[in-house]
């Protein structure tokens, strides 16, 4: 039985694992429950600032704390992320100050909370930002694996997590395996590949399956970090297999598809199918009923595969 | 740090003059701000600030947040008068290249804390340089200017409301209350009623002052630095003249961000006593 976990959990525990670096701070804007940074406020509440429900000052309070030495994760939901983005614009990101932001419950698989908890542009904004590293992780190990690995950057960074359960897939991996800015390919092959990021991983995994059942043996890529994007990877799979498929829980516009179609535009061509929320806002829906609404599940994704395919 | 009285004056009396010839040169800037804010940011470097302007970068350093970025020119004179810069270095002023750019920017300028031109922003960054102190137990503090206009912006009482939660006594702002925003008077774009009940009631301790009055400025400064006021946090509000010293731009909500002609240069020059009329 495939083990269920939410990114956010990973998170959370990260949180805990970088605890003995005393450099380590979190910051929290009242949401600390639903990120899963309270498990590192109740080991070290002396390493823990509450913001209130005010994320522009978070950002900024971070940004002091980075500037004298410190090592601030700031957390909230993705959606309110975008509110302080200005302040990670010209205070985080221009000075170049290491913050680590936190963006928890992105996508319209966050589901009932509605259209008003959906964020589906966090990745856009934040990958216009010079300086920023961009992630979006698709399960509890290879979020908190990378997690750790942000308190290591001298540079800011936004990491999107889902707030809802999706299937692990990195159970008992080599941690050397997962590093920021390096795609991995889940499965191998070579009619078609797709790259997804976040929740939409294992969904290209079943739509691999699929596929395989039509006789069609697509490449799978878990592309967590969209900026710096793994060119090399993207290239290696134009090379092999001629077609490509991304898949993300956000706008098409901006995000991990506009992110390879910028790579492919510059580098060597390939048909691209984009599966992606269609520039519309979401809805109350379970997670997994937002992903149909929206023609992000695997089957979507398989029928993105095949008309890649017919272009090329 | 001891200086008299007369020593201050003529130190902001010096800064005036580089403030003004900055904005003539680069013929654009921020004269207003810069003008009003200048006897307050002087006395505070020259008598206060713990820094080291030949190692600028001093982990325990104390630091100054102008969260007024625009009024650049001030600051700049200030650090030059101090030694982070060489007055050499005020010729940059908006000059491609130049350590001096159109609003401070830390990645720039020696002994610039903070890259500040978007209002609103500072308070919170001296937030967490005075977090960062108390996390590292260490006695220094964190200052920050604002203006008056700029607490329009929300996150400044997100800040404010932060800091008193949090007790920050060694974060101290210092208010440049000069009447006067971008486009006009503060009474006309929008009216900020009692400050100093905003910020009592927002659990800071509040002195007001003239802050053109060197002597009164020593005692806002004490008011700050007073042992009973580093419980949390603490506000100077500075009463001033936006373009004071220079009789054209005094009051004159034109001249919060445009430049002297040659004629008004020549004229700034005579009143601050640089030339003979």
């Amino acid at each position: 039985m495939t083990r269920m976990a939410a990114t956010r959990d990973g998170y959370g525990q990260a949180l805990l694992d970088l605890a003995d670096n005393p450099k380590v701070v979190v910051l929290e804007a009242d949401l600390g429950k639903s990120t899963k940074s309270l498990h590192f406020r109740k080991a070290h509440p002396e390493r823990t600032v509450s913001c209130g429900i005010g994320e522009q000052n978070m950002l900024l309070v971070g940004a002091g704390l980075a500037s004298s030495g410190y090592i601030p994760f700031a957390s909230t939901f993705a959606i309110f992320t975008e509110r302080a983005f200005e302040q990670m614009r010209n205070g985080v990101a221009r000075p170049n100050l290491a913050v680590h932001l936190c963006g928890s419950h992105g996508g319209t698989h966050t589901g009932t909370d509605g259209s008003s908890a959906q964020s589906i542009e966090d990745l856009a904004v934040f990958r216009t930002l010079p300086n920023v590293t961009v992630l979006h992780p698709c399960d509890d190990v290879s979020t908190r694996i990378l997690t750790t690995r942000l308190a290591q950057m001298n540079s800011p960074s936004y990491m999107r997590t889902a707030r809802n359960k999706t299937p692990v897939l990195y159970d008992d991996v080599d941690p050397d395996s997962i590093q920021i800015g390096k795609g991995i390919e889940l499965k191998d092959g070579n009619d078609v590949a797709i790259i997804a990021c976040g929740v939409l991983v294992s969904e290209s995994l079943k739509a691999a399956e699929m596929l395989m059942e039509e006789g069609i043996n697509a490449s799978v890529i878990d592309m967590h970090t969209l900026k710096p994007l793994d060119g090399a990877l993207v290239d290696q799979m134009v090379k092999r297999c001629g077609a490509l498929v991304t898949a993300e829980d956000h706008n098409v516009i901006g995000g991990l598809g506009s992110a390879v179609a910028e790579h492919l535009v510059a580098n060597t061509f390939a048909p691209l199918e984009m599966v992606g929320v269609p520039d519309r806002f979401g809805e109350s829906g379970q997670a997994d009923e937002m992903l149909d609404v929206m023609k992000l599940s695997a089957k979507y994704i398989a029928e993105a595969a095949k008309k890649a395919i017919s272009r090329k | 740090m001891s200086k008299s009285i007369n020593e201050l004056e003529e130190i902001a009396r010096k800064c005036r003059v580089e403030i003004v010839k900055m904005v003539h040169r680069a013929q654009a800037g921020h004269p207003g701000g810069s003008l009003s804010e200048i006897d307050l940011i002087a006395a505070l470097y020259a008598t206060r600030m713990r820094v080291r302007p030949d190692q600028p970068d001093w982990d325990d350093r104390d630091r100054f947040i102008l969260s007024k970025g625009h009024a650049s020119p001030g600051m700049y004179a200030v650090l030059a008068e101090m030694g982070f810069i060489s007055h050499e270095d005020l010729k940059s002023y908006r000059v491609l290249g130049g350590v001096c750019q159109g609003h401070v920017d830390m990645k720039w300028c020696p002994g610039v804390d903070f890259s500040a031109g978007s209002l609103g922003m500072g308070l919170s960054f001296g937030m967490g340089c005075a977090t960062a102190a108390r996390l590292d137990d260490s006695d220094r503090r964190a200052f920050v200017m604002i203006g008056d206009g700029e607490m329009q912006e929300g996150s400044v009482w997100e800040a404010a409301m932060a800091a008193a939660h949090h007790e920050l006594g060694n974060l101290k702002v210092i208010l440049d209350r000069n009447r006067i925003q971008n486009d006009d008077f503060c009474e006309e774009q929008m009216r900020m009623f009692d400050i100093p009940a905003k910020w009592k009631a927002f659990g800071w301790n509040v002195k007001e002052i003239d802050g053109h009055d060197m002597t009164q400025v020593m005692e806002g400064l004490d008011f700050l630095e007073a042992p009973e006021n580093c419980k949390g946090p603490s506000i100077l509000i500075a009463h001033t003249i936006k373009g004071a010293g220079i009789s054209y731009m005094e009051n004159n909500p034109s001249f919060h961000g445009a430049a002297p002609n040659d004629e008004q240069f020549h004229q700034a020059m005579v009143e601050l006593g640089e030339v003979e009329a």
